[in-house]
């Protein structure tokens, strides 16, 4: 049990899920990104883009949770629960990891705006939503900072291919002409 | 049954024993109707005394009565949609906590004057109204809106609100609110928001503002003529109200006609008058009539010797598939192209459009550009068609009542029109769309 | 159990998922804007009525037992 808890078990276990979670994060907001942006193909109708981006967002925040789980239980590091919760409490790392515990209240946030959307009404619910476009570069730079993975060049690789997945939908969105209210004054 | 008392010991001028006119009657010269001058005419403010009592179930049973009586009369409202003005006012009333009234003067309607005509000579017949409305509802706050870039208009209003004000008649002070002069602000939601310190455009019900109007409030809205109409029947009775018209159209009504006619203008008709009758009234037609446009730009036309006959009421208009509207009437001569006509109206109700509903902002112009190639170009067999296809996609899919209006325009013009229709379709424009326009479209734009 | 759809029209802005999910009784028009019959809707079609309001992306789209005012 203490090899466990003392081990390198777990710390493994943390990195690995904190990559996949973002990895999911990433491309929960490369969907909603297109969602916004009125993507559409034959193969791609609205539904399956918007279904897919709120069923990977909720499968990025259990694999949070075993992220934030397999950190906390670690005793080889002092991170206790409320240092995932509340951001930059911790002294261990304060910054980087702090940054983690924001982008994740924020996924949490999210998460729960959605969830609740039919009765909190479209209007706050997007007013929160878009804090998306914070919670992700927080992730990333969290991911960045706190990895002792830097040497592990597929790591660096993975996470840069997911900032251009990124930067590429919001290019896309970006130059999206959504048709404008033609007479909207 | 009987008049509700009056609060000051004066007599009333006797009950008028002709049935026209009415509301026209205490019209003076070109200027605005001081309060003496109205009370001279009219008579004072019929407040009941229980309204200054301070007794709330006596203010409230003086209340009831007087919804009675409005109801008893058949009054209907007379900004275009026919309501019965005592449901309005018992909703109204019954609604939780002190209500709002709120009187629409803003007349959007280019080829309607009435409004703009009982304002600026007989305010205080109006105002009386407006009191009234406020006690039988209960209402702690009461508006009057007109266009604000009508400054003198607006001027001339609050000056009355004054004098009223000083000389203490009204239970609860009279606000001039003066709106954008666009064609959807004057909508009852628009106005409604724009209390509310929203934008002037309409909402999509619910709620509905009897229910929840201003400041979440009950609220009454009502045409201004309407509200001059209840002045009267306050003072002399529902009987009286109905000795003029017909029992399913009881009292008079103002109706503005224009077009090819002898002596445009606003007159006062009992209601179930012969469309002929009324024209005839107006001098009759200046040219051969050849149809007429019955209740505005979201009336109906009618071919002229259709409408001759036709009762101007409510249920007089809808037997013949058209509507009363606000009482508008404008005669197409002979010589113009009612097409091109509707072409002109359609496109300035697509550009008035509040921009909020897609089926508007898209239909409405691609309504207006298959009637302007009709009128104008035609000649390729599918203008019509076109038309067609495009009113069931657009009626009843806004949020308020201005799409549905185009589509009963242009629906009534390829009816009353379908022979020119047929031929503009397959060979091009008539003559008559040469000539000037009939209908007036403010900014309008030349065609050609 | 007769339920209605309803559909804002100042809040909708021709996303189109309503029509994708619920294709036998929203149909879109050349605008892609959502025609909604004022009919009830069948009992069998509810469960997807609701997931189309559910997945409306300006919440224009509502289930309700009311007509359309």
């Amino acid at each position: 049990m203490s090899t466990f808890l003392h081990g390198p078990f777990l710390w493994y276990a943390t990195r690995a899920a904190g990559l996949v979670t973002l990895v999911l994060l990433t491309a929960a907001m490369v969907l909603g990104i297109l969602n916004a942006g009125r993507f559409a193909s034959r193969r791609w109708p609205r539904f399956l883009v918007q279904g897919l981006h709120r069923n990977l967002s909720l499968l990025a925040l259990l694999f949070l949770a075993l992220h934030v789980g397999t950190t906390v239980i670690d005793m080889y590091t002092s991170i206790g629960l409320p240092d995932a919760i509340v951001p930059f409490l911790s002294s261990y790392r304060r910054w980087w990891l702090g940054l983690g515990a924001l982008a994740s209240d924020l996924m949490i946030t999210l998460a729960v705006t959605s969830l609740l959307r039919q009765r909190i009404g479209h209007r706050l619910w997007r007013l929160v939503h878009w804090a998306g476009y914070l919670c992700w570069p927080v992730a990333i730079a969290h991911g960045l900072g706190m990895g002792t993975d830097h040497s592990a060049r597929w790591v660096l690789a993975l996470t840069f291919a997911c900032i251009g997945a990124v930067l590429v939908s919001v290019g896309y969105r970006a130059v999206q002409a959504i048709p404008a209210r033609r007479l909207a004054r | 049954m009987t008049v509700v008392a009056t609060t000051r010991r004066q007599a009333y001028p006797a009950r008028p024993v002709r049935r026209l006119p009415r509301l026209l009657a205490g019209l003076a010269g070109g200027r605005p109707a001081g309060l003496n001058q109205h009370e001279h005419s009219y008579g004072p403010l019929p407040l009941p005394e229980a309204a200054w009592s301070g007794v709330e179930g006596a203010a409230r049973r003086a209340a009831t009565r007087l919804i009675d009586v409005v109801e008893r009369s058949g009054l209907t409202g007379r900004g275009g949609a026919g309501f019965p003005a005592g449901r309005k006012l018992r909703s109204v009333a019954a609604g939780p906590g002190p209500a709002v009234v709120v009187a629409n003067g803003s007349e959007g309607e280019p080829a309607s004057r009435k409004d703009r005509l009982l304002l600026s000579r007989a305010p205080h017949l109006v105002m009386d109204g407006i009191s009234l409305a406020a006690f039988a509802v209960g209402a702690t706050e009461a508006y009057l809106v007109v266009h604000g870039d009508d400054a003198r208009l607006v001027a001339s209003l609050e000056a009355a609100a004054q004098a009223r004000e000083v000389a203490g008649i009204d239970q609860v002070p009279i606000q001039v609110v003066g709106i954008e002069g666009r064609y959807v602000a004057s909508e009852q939601t628009a106005i409604v928001q724009h209390l509310n310190g929203g934008p002037g455009l309409p909402t999509f019900a619910p709620p509905r503002t009897h229910d929840r109007g201003v400041a979440g409030r009950p609220t009454a809205v009502s045409n201004v003529e309407t509200l001059a109409h209840l002045a009267m029947i306050a003072r002399y009775g529902h009987t009286w109200f109905r000795e003029a018209g017909t029992p399913s159209a009881p009292g008079t009504t103002l109706v503005t006609v224009s077009g090819a006619i002898a002596r445009p203008g606003v007159y006062e008709i009992e209601l179930g008058t012969p469309i002929g009758e009324v024209l005839m009234q107006a001098g009759g037609p200046a040219e051969r009539p050849q149809a007429v446009l019955v209740g505005g730009y979201f009336g109906t036309w009618l071919p002229a010797e259709v409408a001759w006959p036709v009762s101007m009421s409510h249920p007089g208009l809808r037997s013949v598939g058209g509507a009363m509207g606000a009482g508008i009437l404008v005669v197409l001569p002979e010589s113009s192209c009612g097409l091109a006509e509707t072409a002109r109206v359609v496109r300035y109700l697509a550009n008035e459009s509040a921009g909020q509903c897609g089926p508007c902002i898209f239909g409405l112009p691609a309504l207006a550009d298959a009637l302007a190639d009709l009128a104008y170009y035609g000649g390729r067999g599918d203008a019509v068609d076109r038309i067609a296809g495009l009113i069931p996609l657009i009626e009843g899919r806004g949020a308020c009542r201005h799409p549905d209006g185009a589509t009963q325009l242009a629906a009534s013009a390829l009816a009353a029109f379908s022979h020119d229709a047929r031929w503009h379709d397959a060979e091009g424009p008539c003559y008559g769309v040469r000539q000037p326009p009939l209908m007036p479209v403010p900014g309008d734009v030349e065609y050609w | 159990m007769s339920e209605r759809l309803r559909v804002n029209p100042i809040t909708c802005t021709a996303h189109g998922m309503c029509a994708e999910l619920l294709p036998e009784f929203i149909t879109l028009d050349p605008w892609g804007y959502p025609i909604v019959p004022d009919e009830p809707v069948p009992d069998e079609l509810i469960g997807l009525a609701r997931k189309a309001a559910a997945a409306c992306p300006t919440l224009a789209l509502v289930v309700g037992k009311r007509r359309r005012p």
